[in-house]
């Protein structure tokens, strides 16, 4: 028997595919779930991504029917259709989902982000940013003569663009929610 | 509705779920639940000498009677026990409920004594779990348990239960009233795409039928539908290993076992075959090897209770969700109302194929007169327990494959293996769930000594619960199949994969008061088989056996099904130590 001479990760020697085999096409996704507001619940879904080696890039959760005892929880995720599809089969097998929405998939929905943004800075800095704020529709929560605390809703690309503007004028610490998204129409 | 004691509540909804008896060991967290046990007949408890035995008890007992099983175990280290029982039941979809213990709520997370976080531990290893810290949610949530862990894809759930719950009182909930919640998972095939399914069955040329242990999980009436659907098609059929039983051993359309340690004519069927039917299997990675060349040129159609398992790792051109039973009771209903056709030109080639396959022999070993081959000793064992009750459990290994190899099984429920999981230490507490189910049936556990050391405590179960199981151990004083896997795959270098110091299995059981028997002469065995089998007790039987033999066929990493391996002849320069990536 000859040695051993395994190259680490290489799969071209392995019984099974190693590497992803649509390891290509990633897609984004937003997923709307709809969970009993119970202990453990999050946990269960958030495991469930961990577990098996999903992405989440956003994620957010709040009690939405306080009768019914139902929460909801918008996650943004990202992978190829195979994994999409499966991260939703996944979710809408935990006991304690009740219903799974593909956001993207499912036609036009809005989406939207709060950010708060600690800028400071004096002088010209500090003026520009208060202009961009202004185009970017940003209010103004706190301020002191050397800072400020800007707050904004937009889509996560509007804050990522704003966050960029700022970063050079004094850009000190961002807060984000996280995005919660609804489908468009009745 | 009756006023009661959280700890009469578990009582009480155990008996209305049916229960007749529970696996568990006692503790602190969970002794008013045990004086509520004392003071009733109704509900019998095993004591078992470890939670990793209650656990696995459980699974042999549902396994085999397609009922679920209870577990009861104490706070922190109970639990933490049961956690390999736990994983190995999700991975099996087995359904067991276990119930634990906990600390009392006002201690919860204050690294109380034998305090754990279990609802945490067990989460990825449970269907679903819960704490239970309201007394009046107690008896329903029981019941709600029973009823995650039995519908769709079974599988284990755990209720962990604060000590100051099971003291106070409230009112106990019946099971009629319990909201089952909104799990309801989806059993009905859709129609249409069991139309496609029909349209395949008419004209396939090479079909195969593909079953897995959802087939088992059915229930009963699965398996009889298989049985009508395979002899009105006169289609071949393969399973997984935890399919065995679903269509008889003895019948003539079965191929045997497919994987890794599948029979030659399964694989190569799998392989050559233009319309695969996956009949509640999951497409694991010791069946497929090779993704990439596994079945290249059939039509796929996958029948499974859950949908998140339907292009999981191979995508298939017909995907359909729902119960085994009812998705086959639809298919025969529109195949036969629509003629119950095949293709009859085509098939008889197919069967010719296959007659070839079979020709190989696949399974043939050397035989020997002074050492005793293990495949020999199961033929033995086959032969003299041919037409009898008989149950079979097993540990993990390559005793294991060839348990499945050459011992048939006729009937659904009648194998229990760990699968998923490979959970060695699996098979003698699994032998004694099953002997406590089936009280007069022979019960065999097919061993080997390394795994059956790993909870050989219960023995002490057995003893004191006269379960006259048949630990039947298949001593190679090796990790045999590690050895193996170092054999072909290491460069023959045998790191840690010797048993050594082994007790002396026959004093062993003096010491535990049942029947030891060693064997090493192959003139013998048949006697010694024929002792073991009359003895009304438990037995342990050392059948010191051939230490280096291999088992095949064996698909090598790296190669597709068609490429398998025979016998040690084809392993010659074949494996070169490829794909040793892989477990
Ligand atoms: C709990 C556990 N640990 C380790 C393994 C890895 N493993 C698989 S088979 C095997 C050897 C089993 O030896 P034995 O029970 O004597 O069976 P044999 O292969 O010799 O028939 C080992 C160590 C496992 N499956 N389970
Ligand atoms: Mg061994």
């Amino acid at each position: 028997m000859s040695a051993l001479n395994i190259k680490k990760g290489s799969s071209s020697h392995s019984a099974y595919e190693l590497r992803d085999p649509n390891g290509e096409l990633i897609e984004s996704h937003t997923l709307a779930v709809v969970v009993d507001n119970e202990s453990g619940v999050l946990a269960r879904v958030i495991g469930l991504f961990s577990g098996r080696g999903y992405n989440i890039d956003s994620l957010t959760v709040a009690e939405v029917d306080h009768e019914g005892h139902l929460s909801r929880i918008t996650v943004v995720t990202r992978g190829t259709p195979q994994v999409i599809a499966q991260i939703k089969a996944q979710l809408d097998r935990l006991v304690p989902v009740h219903e799974v929405h593909d956001l993207t998939a499912e036609g036009p929905s809005v989406q939207r982000e709060l950010a708060l943004f600690k800028v400071s800075g004096k002088g010209e800095a500090r003026i520009e940013a208060l202009r961009l704020a202004e185009i970017f529709r940003a209010n103004v929560v706190d301020s002191t003569l050397e800072s400020f605390v800007f707050e904004m809703t937009g889509t996560p690309e509007k804050i990522d663009a704003f966050a960029d503007l700022m970063r050079p004028l004094g850009l000190r610490e961002i807060a984000r929610t996280g995005v919660a998204a609804l489908s468009r129409g009745a | 509705m009756q006023q009661m004691t959280g700890a009469r509540m578990v009582v009480q909804a155990l008996k209305d779920q049916g229960v007749e008896v529970v696996f568990g060991y006692p503790g602190g967290a969970v002794l008013p639940i045990y004086d509520e046990i004392f003071q009733q007949n109704d509900i019998r408890h095993i004591l078992v000498r470890h939670e990793q035995g209650a656990v696995h008890m459980a699974e042999g007992y549902a396994r085999s009677t397609g009922k679920p099983g209870v577990a009861l175990v104490t706070s922190g280290p109970g639990a933490t026990n049961a956690v390999t029982g736990l994983t190995d039941a999700l991975m099996d979809s087995i359904p067991i409920i276990v119930i634990s213990g906990q600390v009392p709520t006002f201690m919860i997370g204050t690294d109380g004594f034998q305090e754990a976080d279990t609802v945490g531990i067990t989460r990825p290893c449970t269907k679903m779990n819960w704490l239970v810290k309201d007394t009046a949610k107690l008896s329903e949530t029981i019941h709600q348990a029973f009823h995650v862990a039995t519908k769709g894809r079974p599988g284990p759930v755990l209720v962990d239960i604060p000590k100051d719950v099971q003291f106070a009182t409230a009112l106990y909930t019946p099971r009629e009233q319990a909201k089952t919640s909104h799990y309801q998972p989806r059993v009905r095939g859709d129609e249409a795409q069991i139309a496609k399914l029909v349209d395949l069955i008419e004209t396939a040329e090479r079909p195969l039928f593909y079953t897995g242990g959802g087939v088992i999980n059915s229930g009963r009436a699965a398996s009889a539908l298989l049985r009508e659907l395979v002899a009105e098609t006169d289609f071949p059929i393969t399973s997984t290993l935890m399919g065995l039983g679903s269509y008889p051993a003895s019948g003539k359309n079965w191929l045997g076992m497919l994987g890794m340690h599948g029979l030659y004519e399964a694989n190569l069927s799998m392989h050559g075959c233009d319309v695969m039917i996956n009949i509640g299997a999951r497409f694991d990675d010791r069946i497929t090897g090779r993704i990439k060349d596994f079945s290249p040129h059939s039509k796929k159609v996958h029948i499974d209770i859950d949908p998140s398992s339907i292009n999981k790792v191979v995508r298939v051109d017909v995907g359909i969700v729902g119960d085994v039973t009812l998705v086959l009771e639809e298919v025969l209903r529109q195949w036969r109302a629509r003629g119950s056709k095949t293709n009859r030109a085509a098939l008889p080639k197919w069967w010719a194929q296959i007659t070839q396959w079979r020709a190989v022999k696949c399974l043939t070993y050397k035989n020997s007169s002074t050492v005793i081959k293990p495949q020999h000793a199961l033929e033995r064992l086959e032969a003299l327990t041919k037409g009898m009750d008989r149950y079979i459990t097993t540990e993990v290994g390559q005793h294991q494959m060839w348990a499945a190899q050459f011992l048939g099984f006729e009937d659904p429920n009648r194998w229990m293996t760990s699968g998923g999981l490979g959970t060695m230490g699996y098979g003698l507490p699994a032998s004694i769930g099953v002997q406590v189910a089936h009280p007069d049936a022979l019960v065999i556990n097919v061993a080997g000594e390394a795994s059956w050391l790993m909870n050989m405590q219960e023995m002490g179960t057995a003893m004191q619960f006269r379960a006259p199981v048949k630990q039947f151990i298949l001593n190679n004083e090796r990790l045999g199949m590690v050895r193996q896997w170092q054999e072909l795959l290491h460069g023959e270098r045998y790191s840690s994969s010797w048993s050594e110091s082994l007790p002396d299995f026959v004093k062993l059981a003096e010491a535990f008061g049942c029947k030891g028997i060693r064997i090493d002469d192959p003139a013998d065995l048949d006697e010694a088989i024929k002792e073991m089998l009359a003895y009304n007790g438990p037995v342990i039987f050392d059948c010191r056996v051939e230490k280096h033999e291999n088992c095949f066929p064996m698909i090598p990493s790296g190669k597709p099904h068609n490429e398998m391996l025979l016998g040690d002849a084809d392993t010659q320069g074949v494996i070169e130590a490829k794909g040793a990536v892989l477990v």
